[in-house]
């Protein structure tokens, strides 16, 4: 790869680092509120896993949440601000290849969800017992996760005309998969009919698989988890770097 | 040495429109080179092909012998390309942006250019400031300084000098002209026809996605509009041997036709002949503004 890509990547690190009270500090506040709701209206009345407190049993998913939620946000975000003030010719003119420039957005948007997520986790150190039972599983999700909210984020940031379309997407697909995924409870605690709903989410295994590193317990194998998340990374990677090779809504 | 730029029967359909209809174009490497054309002619299209923002329906466009899409990557490299939009990244200072797209090229040291792009175009006491906080003109000499600073040995500048003022629009000039000198190839669009009739040595015209004119400046200066010579006498009778000069007569008000300069003299000494004196004399030549009006009238 020539110097173009590790150019276009440190750009996007800056460009959401120099934002980062609407980039971080904004989220992981955002995080530490429901935390605070949640558990101060739960704790004591809902014990999911054996000796696992409510608070602690939030943090993973909403830790993940956060990753989720600020992957996408990051290149989404950048794409669409560059389409619509017309500075992405100033990446479109360079010889970058198409991969450096998938790679580019698709690294910027996993180091965003996980400082974010780190930034999420520092806070919720306070507030809950958590312990890291499995810690390479925490880190395999983490990233396997941002890269695929990541490569949504590019998908939906080149379609997207303006801030609506993309808002759109945030409230009808992403928050809806997030929330429904059991961020705040174990599916095992829902009627039947959701418990199925909710294993077609690949969201549901993204934390769930992210839980088992912290707790050593969860609802399904990790490893039917990690099966269903890396793939899913994997193929929606291919299709935005696909998307970006076409040219499509990039180059008339 | 391949040219500059080569375009093969080149087409662009948008999904209404019908923007180039084949245009076939060799601009040779060190050319100063002008593509002039009302709004809507297709020198946009045809500049945003030759940079990899659009892509061709049909036909061929060439940088130095590389496709621009086969051969992407040494395309674009090659190219240097100023965009008629005002852009800018409003989160970076003007040294953050030259620094990012010199990177974007894997120039990472590249300072000593910059301040030299800086200087050159009155950018140095800018150096540390937000892009959003420059004027229009100032955006613009950005956007050229952005567009040089991977050197490139091929130039587009599409409306460069559109809202910058006319002190600047000198030493703009001064700089692209140096480049030129020192070998690099540039190709101009612009609205300003006198700045293409002073700077390029070649011009194509283009009309609804056609090249209708494609000649050396001075050839199409000469073919346009023949010089006339304009005449106030003490009367308005005219000696019979130039009669079949007059182009237009508005009582003692001449217009004469008048191919060669060398016949200047003979009209005079005609009119000296006959005791006829001038009191008004004005020697008119047809600019590139006439013959484009000419060439687009058709």
């Amino acid at each position: 790869m020539s110097g173009g890509f590790s150019t276009l990547f440190r750009k996007e690190i800056i460009r959401f680092w120099k934002v980062f009270m609407q980039t971080v500090l904004a989220p992981v506040l955002n995080a530490l509120l429901y935390l605070l709701i949640f558990a101060h209206v739960l704790a004591g009345h809902v014990q999911v896993y054996p000796g696992v407190g409510y608070t602690a049993f939030l943090m993973p998913g909403l830790i993940m949440m956060s990753i989720l939620q600020n992957a996408f946000a990051n290149s989404s975000s950048s794409l669409i601000q560059s389409k619509q003030s017309g500075n992405i010719v100033f990446v479109l003119l360079p010889p970058l290849s198409h991969f450096e420039f998938f790679a580019a957005y698709l690294l910027a948007a996993i180091v965003r969800g996980l400082v974010v997520g780190l930034g999420v986790l520092l806070v919720g150190l306070f507030f809950a017992d958590l312990v890291f039972a499995r810690p390479l599983w925490i880190v395999a999700f983490a990233v396997a996760a941002s890269a695929a909210f990541g490569a949504v984020g590019i998908v939906a940031g080149i379609w997207a005309d303006k801030y609506d379309h993309l808002a759109g997407v945030q409230n009808f697909v992403i928050m809806p998969l997030t929330f429904l995924s059991g961020v705040f409870y174990s599916i095992h605690s829902l009627p039947a009919f959701w418990q199925a709903v909710s294993h077609w989410n690949p969201v549901f295994y993204m934390i769930d698989g992210f839980r088992y590193g912290f707790f050593g317990q969860s609802d399904v194998d990790p490893w039917l988890s990690l099966a269903v998340v890396l793939p899913v990374a994997v193929l929606l990677a291919w299709f935005s770097l696909r998307l970006i090779a076409s040219g499509y809504k990039l180059r008339h | 040495m391949p040219p500059a730029v080569r375009l093969r029967a080149l087409e662009k359909r948008y999904r209404t429109v019908h923007a180039l209809h084949g245009i076939d174009l060799d601009i040779e490497a060190g050319e100063f080179f002008a593509l002039l054309g009302p709004n809507g002619a297709g020198k946009t299209t045809l500049i945003s092909i030759l940079a990899g923002l659009a892509r061709p329906t049909a036909g061929s466009a060439e940088v130095l012998g590389h496709d621009v899409i086969r051969d992407y990557r040494e395309a674009r490299r090659n190219l240097g390309v100023v965009p008629q939009e005002l852009v800018y990244d409003a989160f970076f200072t003007v040294r953050e942006m030259l620094r990012f797209q010199s990177g974007y090229y894997g120039l990472h040291r590249n300072d000593a250019w910059i301040d030299e792009l800086l200087a050159h175009l009155g950018l140095t006491t800018k150096a540390d400031a937000y892009c959003r906080t420059l004027s229009g003109g100032m955006k613009r000499r950005l956007l050229v300084a952005q567009a040089l600073v991977h050197r490139p040995p091929v130039i587009v500048l599409d409306e460069p000098t559109a809202g910058v003022d006319v002190e600047l629009r000198q030493s703009l000039w001064a700089f692209i002209r140096r480049l030129n000198r020192e070998g690099h190839t540039v190709l101009l669009t612009t609205h300003y026809l006198e700045e293409a009739e002073a700077l390029c040595e070649r011009v194509a015209m283009l009309k609804e996605g056609r090249v209708v004119a494609l000649d050396r400046t001075a050839n199409l200066l000469r073919a346009g509009e023949e010089r006339r010579l304009e005449l106030t006498l003490s009367s308005e009778a005219l000696p019979d041997r130039l009669r079949g000069r007059v182009i237009g007569q508005d009582g003692r008000r001449y217009v004469l036709a008048l191919p060669e300069y060398g016949e200047l003299e003979s009209i005079l000494a005609e009119l000296r002949g006959h005791d006829i004196r001038v009191d008004e004399m004005t020697l008119r030549q047809a600019d590139l503004e006439e013959v484009f009006l000419k060439v687009m009238g058709r």
